[in-house]
């Protein structure tokens, strides 16, 4: 299943300080969308937006709507819990629980929820979501060792399959290869294009090669200054943002000609 | 073409150097030196120990000095200082562990120290003992039973007060005037007197109860006034190490986060928790104040917490001491009185021990 994301007039806030300002975009069902930007431009504060992860944050919210096939995840009544199911999100540096085998880490959203599951049925999920990731050829040996011992990269894609293992519409990634080895990265970003057979994947990212290897669609965010808000400068086809793009901060920025 | 370049006999790169017998030579002349200073003035071992380790640090910084240069002296300097810190620091622990080991022993190995209880001693039958030159009868089953009652239903008390205490503090709190309120009078606890809490508990229990109320619940409760700032502190701590990517991985698996406190906060900071709660029951079973004036004195065994006096291992040191069975004849009670200190200094060494098993026990699992 995967479904599209509509975000309208979206403002973000921490306190009193505005982060981001007045986002429009549309994610496309099975498709990867890349965000692009300088530090600091709020595309992680807006991505955690989207599955409203930015609620741990002490003094952070949201004005506007996001739409997820229509409805509001800001509407009246709307639970978190019940939104996070839906839309999964892979962090920056990979963190499997430390107290669970590789097997539980993938069973980690059925298990930490008390369903029941039969014994069967989890092993088929096991598999299933391991040959998701491109993990199970790698770890099906050693499902009772705990996550911890593994390979940043592996771990990372233990935390895909964690995440595909709650059968979510969209998949959030928030600079997901940032902290892993060039072969580790290719791993991940191979998967990403299987993932958008399925899935709709929304990717943040430093690498600007990333972006144009594995997405769709790319938006260009930007800040005019420290402690202004950060815009969604530029938003189109992956191919146009980096060959032929409309603003001029997009250019200096994809060229490495800003800052 | 290079050509190898032979190895110069005195290297640049070094300086002045003591040859490595010098630190032997000048423990050894020290220790001399201050045999002969101590002759003069009267000889005594342990004055004579602390001049040869003066002397030796001395010469060793000033020669050093002399030869090596400041930054190797500073270092022999601060090494000596060190050192001298850590010996200061370890003489009262060896010396009280060997005291109480030299002087319990006798009495622990007596038979049935352990398994019998004071009820029937009197201080007659310590005099016939004495007279007699036969085994001191009498023991601690009594109080180590009321130790152990007592100690376990203050944990029970302070554990689940102490580590919610510490789970809003941490999960639910962020931050604000009430949690900060918390952590202030729990810093207060922390330093109030252990009779305080003897106090509080027999008056609280008096009111309630009626006066004179003595049981070993009482002093259970005593004991967890003085337990629950301990638990919440190291469980807060614990709980505050937790990577907060953990709780995020757990939401965004649309996890909700009490389960999430429940079931990766916790397992994940067990270990710490667990090990915390240990110490804090070695910290307060030692105690004695409180318990005089919650849970009285007593001979007899009473496995009941609830009704009656109770006996502990403090206590019945306490009493022993203070007032023995046979006043004409105080030796058989010293003995039981080194015999329960030695008892109990052995409990809290088993509890620490513990608490690094059970910490080792329960730490996240790693390997391939």
């Amino acid at each position: 299943m995967s479904k599209r994301i509509d975000v309208s007039d979206l403002n973000v806030y921490y306190g009193d300080f505005r982060a981001v300002e007045d986002v429009n975009i549309t994610l496309d069902a099975k498709s990867v969308t890349a965000f692009i930007g300088p530090s600091g431009c709020g595309k992680s504060t807006f991505l955690r937006t989207l599955n409203r992860m930015h609620e741990v944050i002490p003094g952070a919210r949201v004005e506007g709507k996001v739409l997820l096939d229509g409805d509001n995840l800001y509407g009246d009544g709307v639970d978190p819990v019940t939104v996070r199911s839906q839309i999964g999100m892979v962090f920056q540096r990979p963190n499997p629980f430390p107290t669970m085998s590789i097997r539980d880490n993938v069973l980690a959203g059925v298990k930490l929820n008390n369903r029941r599951i039969s014994r069967s049925d989890a092993d088929e999920l096991v598999e299933g979501s391991l040959r998701g990731a491109n993990l199970w050829n790698e770890v099906k040996d050693r499902l009772e060792k705990p996550g911890s011992g593994l390979s940043g990269g592996q771990q990372q894609r233990l935390c895909i399959a964690r995440a595909i293992a709650v059968s979510p519409d969209v998949i959030l990634m928030d600079e997901p290869c940032s902290a892993l080895d060039p072969i580790s990265t290719l791993a991940i970003e191979d998967l990403i294009n299987e993932l958008k057979d399925e899935y709709t994947v929304v990717i943040v990212t430093h690498n600007m090669q990333q972006a144009a290897r594995v997405s769709d669609k790319t938006a260009f965010f930007n800040i005019a200054g420290t402690g202004k808000p950060g815009k969604l400068i530029e938003f189109a086809e992956t191919a146009t943002i980096f060959n032929n793009p409309r603003e001029k901060s997009t250019e200096d920025y994809v060229s490495g000609r800003f800052g | 073409m290079a050509t190898l370049m032979t190895e110069r006999k005195r290297s640049a790169l070094t300086r002045g150097r003591l040859p490595k017998y010098t630190p032997y030579v000048i423990a050894a002349s020290s220790v001399v030196v201050a045999a002969a200073l101590m002759a003069l003035i009267g000889f005594h071992v342990f004055g004579w120990a602390v001049l040869s380790a003066v002397l030796f640090a001395t010469a060793n910084v000033v020669s050093s000095a002399l030869v090596e240069g400041r930054r190797k002296a500073t270092d022999k300097l601060a090494t000596s200082l060190v050192v001298g810190a850590f010996l200061v620091a370890l003489l009262p622990l060896v010396s009280v562990i060997w005291t109480v080991w030299v002087n319990g022993v006798p009495g622990l190995l007596t038979p049935g120290f352990l398994s019998t209880s004071m009820n029937g001693v009197t201080g007659a039958v310590d005099n016939a003992s004495v007279k007699d030159g036969t085994p001191v009868l009498g023991g601690v089953y009594h109080a180590l039973v009321g130790s152990i009652l007592i100690t376990l239903w203050a944990t029970l008390i302070s554990v689940p007060v102490g580590l919610l205490t510490a789970i809003y503090l941490v999960e639910y709190s962020a931050g604000n005037r009430f949690s900060k309120v918390i952590t202030f009078l729990v810093d207060v606890m922390t330093g109030i007197p252990s009779i305080v809490a003897g106090l509080f508990a027999a008056a609280f229990f008096a009111m309630i109860l009626g006066p004179g109320t003595k049981t070993g619940f009482v002093a259970a409760v005593a004991l967890s006034v003085l337990m629950i700032p301990v638990v919440v502190r190291s469980s807060e701590e614990m709980l505050k190490i937790v990577p907060n990517e953990l709780r995020e991985a757990a939401y965004a698996l649309g996890v909700r986060k009490w389960r999430t406190i429940l079931k990766v906060v916790i397992p994940t900071a067990i270990s710490g928790i667990a090990s915390g709660v240990t110490l804090a029951i070695a910290r307060v079973i030692g105690e004695t104040a409180p318990l005089l004036v919650t849970a009285g004195f007593a001979t007899t065994i009473n496995m009941n917490v609830f009704a009656g006096w109770m006996s502990s291992l403090p206590t019945f040191i306490y009493t022993q001491i203070m007032t023995p069975t046979s006043p004409s004849n105080a030796d058989p009670s010293t003995q039981r009185a080194w015999a329960a200190a030695l008892l109990l200094i052995i409990l809290v060494m088993l509890l620490n021990l513990g608490a690094r098993l059970v910490a080792r026990l329960f730490a996240p699992k790693t390997g391939r």
